[in-house]
């Protein structure tokens, strides 16, 4: 994971007078996994179709291995897509589908014959040649989809959603093949997702979006345990999002109960938003908790028991192995660095985050 | 159960009482002499010199008209497909309005057009320029199929081009097709059932009309369809009319049956 491979620098894209993209700024490193994370229509497909080509923005530059490549049309670029729908070519064959990059590059009878059955192997689904597209399922049309673009050696992979389709068990499995496809082939996957799940398991760096801003990049465990903003907090994973003031370094007033925390540097008597993981909460007996609360729900998860706590006027998600009963009065605690302080949002669309991955 | 059956009864009535009974009627009165004996010479007549002239011409013109149509089609059909929803409507609707008018006003109004001293020559005229001299000729009467027929054409190709997946399309941008090389690999093959309806439905009615031919032609180009309107009307002749329309008839079928063993052939091939 070294040097830039896409630079995307200052991309603005409206449809008809509604901003889609606004001055977007994103690289993508070479052999990097990275997700584009975010909710329906936050413009995920949009930067996506940028890179490949499908569409050009109103302004700002593609960068490809140092070259500016905006205005470059799909088939002049060093890489391929795999599309949400599929879009395999209904009219040919499995093993026509896959040859077709091939044979538009002119490749000889035997190395395209070779490659098929190299690709073929690669996602799971050899001896298919000759079936025709429309005879096979949707996960084996998405493995044919991929076998297509892969064969053609591109730099890059640009997956949309390419899970979404597919049902949890096969997505979870698929999750993996895609993994160690990646693995295999070493090179540069760029994955749309709006599941933060699937982001969480496969990502080297998650993009997370919404409403045509970058809120945040970092590893899964970054965004997961250190939210930047609310929006990231909330969509990343259940959590606790809590009005607070920072009373002073390493103290935050939550709810008017005052909280030991390791953040610094947000001045005194600053009104915050704090990030607690309904994880993170611990329920203790209610004369040694921070504050007291009384259970209003309960459900049973299968590894854990989800838990709704009163306490303060605010209503606290808790995951924990132990169960309460509904009723029960109980004290809430949180290890300091369990707390995730951010900054207030300026405005609505303040969320522009810049890139530090 | 029942009431599905009894939903089905007037479609029933409607297609025993004028599609079945009419065909039995034609099989029946084309097998038969005037006596009522069963016989072959209705059909055999297809063989005098007229009678193979005009079945002749009418498969070339036919054949003619419809490769016109297909090459004015599909361009147009492409253009209305890629064109905003609202730029389309007004083409299409620039096409459709003369179909409101009926077919016949408007061969007439290409008779007016194309006389001697019609409209056009006219203007010719006005200009100094040569007149042409196509009314009464078979020019007059593909120009008046592809003018009736061409909608025919267009909608069917409209329509499987908009349905058409545009991420196939960008798929095989993807993959290094430039446009030329999408439209031969991936567009036309896609059109192709879009194209097979419509070369029936102009193909079909430009084989058998004797109305375009009448007015157009003067009743100096005869075709196979003017030879048995004329014989079920001034011949009246019902055996040999219904023996020439079988005739007639089995072409239509054996050419639809090339052209759909075509498609076949074209869009089923093994890699
Ligand atoms: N071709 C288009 N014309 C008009 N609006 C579009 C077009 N493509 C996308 N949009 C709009 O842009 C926004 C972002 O779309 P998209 O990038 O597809 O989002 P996502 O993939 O994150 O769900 C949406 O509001 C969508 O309606
Ligand atoms: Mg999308």
């Amino acid at each position: 994971m070294s040097n830039k491979l896409i630079d995307l620098s200052n991309i603005s894209k409206a449809y008809g007078g509604h901003t889609v993209l606004d001055e977007l700024n994103l690289y993508i490193r070479e052999n990097e996994f990275l997700t584009l994370l975010g909710p329906s229509g936050c413009g995920k497909t949009t930067t996506l179709r940028i890179i490949g080509g499908f569409e050009t923005p109103d302004s700002g530059q593609v960068i490809f291995d140092g070259q500016d490549i905006t205005h470059l049309p799909p088939n002049k670029r060093q890489l391929n897509t795999v599309f949400q729908k599929y879009a395999l070519f209904s009219h040919m064959s499995v093993a026509e589908n896959i040859a077709f990059g091939l044979k538009i590059k002119n490749k000889s009878r035997q190395y395209i014959d070779d490659k098929i059955k190299y690709a073929l192997k690669l996602v799971n689904l050899e001896g298919y040649e000759n079936r025709s597209p429309e005879s096979l399922s949707g996960g084996q049309q998405q493995r044919i989809a991929i076998a297509r673009a892969i064969v053609n050696e591109p730099k890059v992979l640009l997956l949309d959603e390419p899970l979404g389709a597919l049902d949890l068990k096969l997505r979870q499995d698929m999750q993996y093949e895609l993994i160690r496809m990646k693995k295999e082939l070493g090179i540069t996957f760029v994955y749309v997702t709006h599941d933060q799940e699937e982001a969480l398991t496969m990502s080297d760096t998650i993009v997370v979006m919404n409403q045509g801003y970058i809120q945040q990049i970092g590893t899964p465990e970054k965004i997961y345990n250190e939210p930047e903003n609310a929006f990231v907090a909330d969509f990343i994973g259940d959590s606790n999002i809590l009005p607070g003031i920072m009373v002073e370094d390493r103290l935050v007033n939550i709810l008017g109960a005052t909280f030991q925390c390791v953040d610094e540097g947000f001045g005194k008597n600053t009104p915050v938003d704090v990030v607690i993981r309904p994880e993170d909460v611990d329920l203790v007996k209610p004369e040694d908790g921070t504050i007291r609360g009384v259970v209003t729900h309960l459900i049973f998860k299968g590894v854990h028991y989800e838990m709704e706590v009163t306490a303060n006027n605010y209503e606290w998600l808790v995951h924990s192995y132990e169960m309460f009963p509904v009723g029960t009065e109980v004290g809430i605690r949180v290890v300091p660095f369990d707390i995730q302080i951010m900054n207030k949002p300026i405005s609505e669309d303040e969320e522009a985050v810049n890139l530090e991955a | 159960m029942k009431r599905r059956r009894l939903l089905a009864g007037p479609y029933l009535f409607w297609s025993v009482s004028f599609i079945i009974i009419p065909l039995f009627l034609i099989v029946w009165y084309g097998l038969t002499s005037a006596d009522g004996g069963f016989t072959l010479q209705n059909i055999a007549k297809i063989t005098t010199p007229e009678n193979l002239k005009a079945l002749g011409l009418s498969l070339l013109l036919a054949f003619l008209c419809t490769v016109i149509c297909l090459l004015l089609a599909y361009p147009l059909a492409m253009i209305l497909s890629q064109s905003s929803l609202s730029q389309s409507s007004f083409i299409v609707l620039i096409f459709i309005l003369p179909m409101w008018m009926n077919f016949l006003l408007r061969t007439l109004a290409w008779q007016t057009l194309l006389e001697k001293n019609g409209v056009i020559n006219q203007v010719l005229a006005l200009l100094h320029l040569p007149a042409i001299d196509i009314i009464n000729t078979p020019y007059a009467i593909v120009l008046g199929m592809v003018y009736d027929f061409l909608p025919f054409m267009v909608l069917p190709i409209y329509n499987v081009l908009v349905k058409l997946d545009q991420d196939m399309v960008n798929a095989a941008r993807d993959l290094g097709a430039n446009s030329v090389q999408t439209f031969l690999k991936i567009i036309l093959p896609q059109s192709v059932p879009g194209i097979i309806s419509g070369i029936t439905m102009v193909f079909v009615p430009a084989m058998t009309t004797f109305v375009i031919s009448d007015l157009l032609g003067g009743g100096k180009v005869l075709l196979i369809g003017n030879v048995i309107e004329q014989t079920f009307k001034q011949g009246n002749n019902w055996n040999l009319g219904s023996g020439l329309s079988l005739v007639l008839m089995v072409f239509v079928i054996a050419s639809m049956g090339i052209v759909n063993k075509y498609d076949k052939d074209e869009t089923g091939g093994a890699f």
